[in-house]
């Protein structure tokens, strides 16, 4: 129990908190990294997800690639961009592995997630005139947006997860306490970094599912 | 006065039969950690995942707590987990161990109790109706027919704990991990490389070998689709 305690002390000390290697600067580079590579993965992922579901092609690469990403290893992936000429570009690595971990869950849940939309609605809407670019905003959207949002959310949280792993390999944001703790040998600090790394995730994994509450009737996953 | 000798090491190249050749030992010793690591954390979480999905299946109000909490603890990143082990477990191999278990619960007991939820009524109902007491039908009839969806999750589990096995680098235990991870502080790129892919091959190995025991666990399967 002292070592929670000590973490608490350290998290309240007021000295903690300012600066380059404070808390506060810590939180928002993690923040910031989580939110412009999840911006950049969805910009990414989702048009192509949803081209594809909606012709109906490609859907072994959509599904197989997220199978795929999981038996690479983060970390081994950071590093590997570390020694290429990405490297050099500060924020680079972390930000290319980042879009990297966060597009296969986008991209197969999309996929399946318009896929699933059931064919006799899609035909209805055909029935009824719809073009195909009609079809695929006012029929099949909709429909696979649970799904889609459901993928958003797994790659929300993975994204906090790799953003921690890139302090290993030197990057910014919260896990940076941690890697810091460790070569201090301050226990305190580590323990406190990992609780402030929990919290985030599991906030934002809390956001998503209140979000998830709150939508409309229809946009909610069919559980 | 002889120069440095001009080989890939010297020239740090990515891709080196030098460093496979002169490393050959550490690089052994660093696939047998990863391997034991990986290999414990998912017994011992398999052990521990199928009495908490038969127990979550049979009292139904402790389905939603079991779950919530394993998915909590899913959500928790890797390098946080293991971080907030260190006080319990110190710099060991016990602390990768631990929160390699953690996940790899999560992921079975979600799998095992989708597949015991998904033995047709009809089933259950024509076991009991032939005499069979609760333990024989869960034995005899619920589990095997779990089989196939537990080991989805086994399989995701053990590919998952095979790259989650390389953040145990920060406490000195990551099997490949730490070759990448010394590999990243001396810029030695063959060394990050060949770890690399072996984590890679590893996983590859492991779920391909879990499939074909998959297949042979479960020859009904492979009856009704012939």
């Amino acid at each position: 129990m002292t070592t929670l305690t000590d973490a608490w002390h350290w998290l309240t000390d007021p000295a903690h908190w300012p600066g380059d290697d404070g808390i506060g600067h810590r939180l928002v580079q993690h923040l910031v990294l989580t939110v412009v590579c999840l911006a950049v993965s969805c910009l990414i992922a989702l048009p192509v997800a949803l081209v594809l579901g909606h012709l109906g092609k490609g859907g072994a690469l959509a599904v197989n690639i997220s199978n795929a990403g999981r038996a690479i290893p983060t970390f081994a992936v950071l590093v590997l961009l570390l020694l290429t000429p990405v490297g050099n570009w500060g924020e680079g690595p972390t930000v290319l592995a980042l879009v990297l971990f966060a597009v296969p869950p986008l991209l197969t849940n999309a996929y399946v997630g318009m896929r699933e939309v059931d064919r006799d609605v899609v035909r209805a809407a055909r029935g009824m005139g719809m073009t195909g670019r009609q079809m695929l905003f006012r029929v099949e959207l909709p429909l696979a947006l649970p799904m889609i949002m459901n993928g958003v959310r797994i790659a929300a949280v993975q994204l906090v997860a790799t953003a921690t792993i890139a302090a290993l390999a030197g990057g910014g944001g919260l896990g940076r306490i941690i890697t810091a703790g460790f070569n201090l040998a301050s226990t305190p600090q580590v323990v406190a970094g990992a609780i402030l790394v929990a919290a985030f995730a599991l906030i934002v994994e809390a956001i998503f599912e209140t979000a998830e509450r709150l939508a409309p009737h229809w946009a909610r996953s069919a559980r | 006065m002889t120069g440095p000798p001009d080989d890939c090491l010297a020239r740090n190249e990515w891709i080196c039969g030098e460093y496979l050749s002169t490393r050959r030992q550490i690089l052994l010793d660093a696939v047998l950690q990863h391997l034991q690591l990986t290999g414990i954390s998912v017994l011992i979480g398999l052990v521990l995942a199928v009495p908490l999905a038969v127990l979550a299946r049979r009292w139904r109000w402790s389905a939603a707590p079991v779950l919530a909490v394993t998915t909590i603890l899913y959500t928790i990143p890797s390098l946080a987990m293991f971080s907030l082990l260190l006080p319990v477990y110190g710099l060991s191999a016990s602390l990768v161990v631990a929160g390699l278990v953690l996940y790899s619960l999560t992921l079975l007991v979600r799998n095992i109790l989708a597949g015991l939820r998904a033995v047709p009524e009809e089933t259950r109902q024509a076991a009991r109706g032939m005499g069979y007491g609760p333990i024989r039908l869960l034995l005899t009839v619920e589990l095997p027919l779990a089989v196939p969806a537990a080991m989805a999750g086994l399989r995701v589990a053990t590919v998952s704990a095979v790259s989650l096995v390389t953040v145990g680098a920060i406490v000195g235990f990551g099997g490949l991990g730490n070759l990448i991870y010394s590999g990243m502080n001396t810029y030695f790129k063959a060394q990050v490389l060949t770890a690399s892919v072996l984590c890679v091959v590893i996983a590859v190995v492991a779920d391909v070998l879990l499939l074909g025991i998959q297949r042979l666990l479960t020859p009904w399967t492979r009856a009704a689709r012939s």
